[in-house]
């Protein structure tokens, strides 16, 4: 226990400065960019008078060593500063999209975490099988195509041709839990299904790495059921590493949701991640960015303490 | 190699397959001028007009040649796509070669870059570095090779650090061979057949990279026919239940399988399991 500790705090002593850096280097990128941020934020046609005070107010003629300090300062209490393109608040602008982004992703890993790891532990099982070479080919495609190619696929089979689905996910804060369920589905479903690719193929790998043991061969020739030997013995040693999958793959969902919510229009984080990379409005790039590193960190060093967790013989690396 | 190449001649009839849609990728991408009927950015009739046998898969949304463009777009995102795999491949197992060669400092310094650079999602670091740096051809070229070389990286260190520590490296060592000798004659050989079944896969990374970011408005840019802004360009007609506009990604979906599929099979091949 105090070995598993110690490597936490390492871990988190290597992840915290990461992030550090990240940071600096998205503060020094915008920075360094030609314009004049008081100019972007006031306009074209702004008052010499008011673009000095706003100069004044961004601490914009101070160094640039200076100015970093009160970023990152300000960062840290999150002030993340002024939307260039709309002149809303980021902190704001934000915190109206966290919400839905988070409602997508969390929707699309339950759609698809039971699913994957059912048919993940079934393709291992049946392995070399009709069933696992069509699977295999099925989540190859999965991974292969573009996420917009699977999601504007059912735009086209279930809100089109079909009429089930909206094709664009509209919705605002009023709707209820149910009609979100209902507007999101297919985004979440098109999130899902790359996701399920690579936890089924990661599944059915670490499952067939314990099957071929030893102790499980030993399970068999006692006479246990099929079943009995899946659940007793081969699953509980092979949860590690899929345990790692899963979560690996919910770090994945920060990319996944970019590309998604602008097929479906969704109102979310990605969404305004890209129109703000457009439109060069680097106060919210630079916040998202960091926002969504910290999550992708935060993310990997939990599947990195849960594989150590649950795999003792890690824990004396080296 | 011989062996492999032989042996591959033996493949399930999906290799084959593979192998086909590959050859014909690239037969669009080198003669793409003598294949299309139309050129690439020439207006040519009405926007979105159907399939006839004019133009055989429409028009596309300023009334140019959709089939025209979609070999153009082969020649484009395949050319641009292989040009940052061969780089991202140098830059990357070169410095992997390197770090695992030299150590120390060296090794600390690439890998904690390395380590920087991947806890930010590939896709969210090229928009990023897009937004400070532009997006021209040449720009998008060195982003996507930067992201990629550091993932290439790990694969080349881990590899070359192996060979680092065996006796015939020991023995070059003893002999008191050239810094290019060690690299070239030693470790290169010996760490190239992962290097290679990486190429094949980071081609399809990259080359998914390329198209999601043409398609989210931020890659290649118009009139420059690409399969990612293809889509974009022409999703207004997918609301209508047309799917001519999805062909491009359909044609990225079977190429990335396509290599992913003779890359397994040539992995099978070289590490001996019995065909």
């Amino acid at each position: 226990m105090k070995a598993l500790l110690k490597i936490i705090t390492v871990r988190i002593g290597f992840a915290l400065p990461t992030l550090l850096i990240v940071a600096t280097l998205t503060f020094f990128g915008m920075a360094l960019q030609p314009g004049d941020p008081a100019q972007a934020l006031l306009g074209r046609d702004a008052a010499p008078e008011s673009l000095a005070a706003l100069r004044l107010e961004l601490h914009l003629n101070e160094p640039i060593q200076v100015r970093y300090f009160t970023w990152l300062n300000d960062t840290l209490h999150g002030r993340l500063g002024t939307s260039f393109a709309n002149k809303r608040d980021v902190v704001e602008l934000i915190a109206s999209r966290i919400g839905n982004t988070l409602f997508l992703a969390a929707f699309a890993a339950v759609l698809s975490i039971p699913f994957s790891l059912i048919i993940g532990v079934l393709t291992a099982h049946f392995r070399n099988s009709i069933f696992d070479r069509i699977v295999n080919i099925v989540s190859l495609s999965f991974v292969s195509f573009p996420e917009y190619f699977i999601g504007y696929i059912f735009i086209v089979i279930f809100a089109i041709k079909l009429r089930i689905f909206p094709s664009l996910a509209q919705i605002d804060p009023d709707s209820g839990f149910l009609s979100r369920v209902y507007q999101t589905f297919l985004p979440a479903l098109t999130l899902s299904l790359a996701m399920s690719s690579h936890i089924m193929r990661l599944t059915r790998a670490s499952v067939l790495n314990v099957v071929s043991s030893p102790f499980v061969e030993m399970a068999k020739l006692k006479g246990l059921s099929p079943l009995r030997v899946v659940v007793t013995h081969v699953l509980p040693n092979s949860l590690g590493p899929i345990i790692n999958v899963v979560v690996l793959n919910l770090a994945y969902l920060v990319v996944g949701v970019v590309v998604v919510e602008v097929v479906f229009v969704y109102p979310g984080l990605g969404q305004l991640f890209v129109d703000a990379a457009a439109q060069r409005d680097f106060p919210v790039v630079q916040s998202i960015t960091l926002l969504f590193a910290a999550t992708y960190i935060g993310l990997n060093l939990i599947a990195d303490v849960l594989a150590i967790a649950t795999n003792p013989k890690l824990l004396h690396a080296r | 190699m011989f062996a492999v190449l032989n042996a591959l001649r033996r493949s399930p009839v999906i290799v084959w397959i593979s192998i086909a849609v590959l050859a014909l990728y690239i037969f669009a991408a080198l003669f793409a001028p003598l294949v299309a009927p139309f050129g690439e950015t020439q207006i040519v009739g009405r926007a979105y007009e159907p399939w006839s046998t004019h133009f055989l898969l429409g028009t596309d949304n300023l009334g140019r040649d959709m089939f025209s463009r979609l070999i153009y777009g082969a020649r484009n995102t395949i050319a641009i796509t292989f040009i940052i795999t061969i780089l991202s491949s140098l830059l990357g197992s070169g410095a992997g070669v390197i770090a695992a060669l030299f150590g120390g400092w060296v090794d600390q310094f690439l890998g904690r870059t390395v380590d920087v650079a991947m806890s930010v999602p590939a896709l969210i670091l090229a928009l990023l570095l897009v937004s400070f740096l532009g997006n021209s051809v040449p720009i998008l070229v060195l982003i996507v090779t930067f992201i990629e070389a550091t993932r290439i990286f790990r694969v080349a260190r881990s590899a070359a650090a192996a060979v680092v520590v065996t006796d015939y490296m020991e023995d070059a060592n003893l002999r008191g061979e050239s810094l290019s000798w060690k690299i070239f004659r030693e470790i290169l050989p010996n760490i190239m057949p992962p290097l290679m079944a990486d190429f094949g896969l980071r081609f399809c990374f990259v080359v998914l990279l390329i198209s999601s970011l043409s398609f989210l408005g931020l890659g290649i840019q118009p009139p420059t026919a690409d399969w990612g802004s293809m889509v974009r360009d022409n999703a207004t007609l997918i609301s209508f239940g047309d799917t001519t506009p999805l062909l491009p990604a359909a044609a990225i979906g079977t190429l990335v399988i396509a290599i992913n599929l003779i890359v397994d099979r040539i992995i099978d091949l070289s590490s001996g399991s019995p065909s």
